[in-house]
């Protein structure tokens, strides 16, 4: 199991892929992602890396905080997360982590905190069908109804869905694709939405219900200012020529096609 | 800039590359060349009708096609930058006072017409000409 990566949710836009096909994606931007701390069996029970994101300011920080930031000789961070991963994926505290840690076409988990939807109601919450719009029903339109039966058992079950909070709460997405990364602006588009708003925090890792793909750069990619493992730059560089390849083979045969209806006519 | 629309611009520039969208509004009639895939073949067809709606958002701009086929009023929305449309034809300037022609929905036959827009077409007649002079006195003067 390797890290995951921790990244700034920007908004969505869409892309066109060189067939034509339109796709909805997601920009996430990892930007000054460094190894804050290591969790280790000997001292901790567990292996688990320690990533920070965001810039914070000194002095709104605790005493603690701060000398912890300090031993790590990295830029203090807003946000800090956990990764667990297999020993022999540890990475050495203070390295920076790139976005080219996913491969195009790779799926991925995000976690995210959804938009808070405040106290919502049943039809809302639970997707309720509500009451009759006439036929004797007045006032509670939009009410759940029965809650349950009669004096036997005289109470309500608990875990009953009803009205509540909703929103503001740790999702998951699986299974994202990941449509393109850009190592330089520190960008990851992924398709379809990710949970919570824009400029809201999520977590990015390598999906658990697929198989990963051949060549992950594995403990991480590394920005180059750190340390950068040597069998991590190789799957990285066969993975962009085989995504500039494709595209042209893809081209070739179309346009060729193409031409040949012309003369038809 | 923010980096959403950094990305769309880029896109933009991208798919229009080699492209030439010509400037029309709603009223015209284009015809639009579409690619459609069959099987393994890849061939262009044109689609044409009176241009009723566009919309404008940068990578996000469609356009609205409305022709009558086979008796049955037929739309389409495209995407101004969607890489499926392999070119766009002006074939008429309609003189219209609505940016929306929605109208046209509820209307058929005479009621239904646009008439041409004169000015338009002198105007675009004379900008070709002035192209075409420059052209020519470019090449005289680069000769």
């Amino acid at each position: 199991m390797r890290t995951g990566l921790v990244a700034q949710k920007m908004g969505m836009t869409r892309v066109f892929s060189e067939d034509g096909e339109h796709l909805p994606v997601t920009v996430l931007k990892v930007d000054g992602v460094h190894v804050v701390a290591q969790r280790t069996i000997e001292k901790d029970g567990y292996t688990a890396v320690q990533l920070g994101i965001g810039a914070a300011k000194t002095n709104r920080m605790t005493k603690a905080l701060r000398g912890h930031f300090a031993k790590a000789k990295v830029e203090p961070r807003k946000k800090l997360v956990e990764f667990r991963v297999a020993e022999e994926n540890l990475i050495e505290v203070g390295a920076e982590l790139s976005a080219e840690h996913f491969l195009p076409g790779q799926f991925v988990d995000v976690v995210g905190t959804s938009i808070g939807k405040g106290f919502a109601g049943a039809m809302k919450r639970h997707n309720f069908a509500g009451l009759e719009a006439s036929h004797g029903v007045s006032i509670s339109h939009r009410s759940h109804g029965s809650t349950g039966q009669c004096q036997d058992p005289g109470k309500v079950f608990k875990g009953k869905k009803m009205a509540g909070h909703m929103g503001d709460q740790r999702t998951t997405i699986q299974n994202l694709r990941i449509v393109s990364t850009d190592a330089d602006r520190g960008l990851i588009l992924v398709r379809g939405a990710v949970p919570g708003s824009d400029s809201g925090y999520v977590l990015v890792s390598d999906a658990v219900k697929r198989a990963a793909p051949d060549g992950l750069p594995t403990p991480a990619a590394l920005k180059s200012g750190g340390e950068v493992a040597s069998d991590a730059d190789e799957p990285a560089v066969t993975a962009e020529e085989a995504a500039s390849e494709a595209p042209a083979e893809n081209d070739a045969p179309a346009e060729a096609s193409a031409d040949a209806d012309k003369k038809d006519a | 800039m923010d980096i959403i629309q950094e990305i769309e611009q880029e896109q933009v520039a991208k798919l229009t590359e080699g492209k030439d969208i010509p400037e029309f509004s709603p009223g015209d009639t284009v015809r639009v060349h579409v690619k459609v895939k069959e099987g393994q073949r890849e061939r262009v067809q044109a689609y044409e009708g009176i241009c009723i709606a566009r919309k404008n958002g940068g990578i996000n701009s469609s356009f609205t096609v409305r022709k009558i086929s086979f008796g049955e009023g037929v739309e389409r929305v495209f995407p101004l930058y969607g890489p499926i449309i392999d070119h766009i034809e002006l074939v008429r300037h309609g003189r219209v006072r609505r940016a929306k022609l929605y109208y046209l929905r509820g209307r058929r036959g005479r009621s239904a017409r646009i008439a041409e827009d004169t000015a338009a077409v002198m105007k675009a007649r004379e900008a070709a000409k002035a192209e075409k002079k420059a052209a020519a006195a470019n090449s005289g003067a680069e000769s």
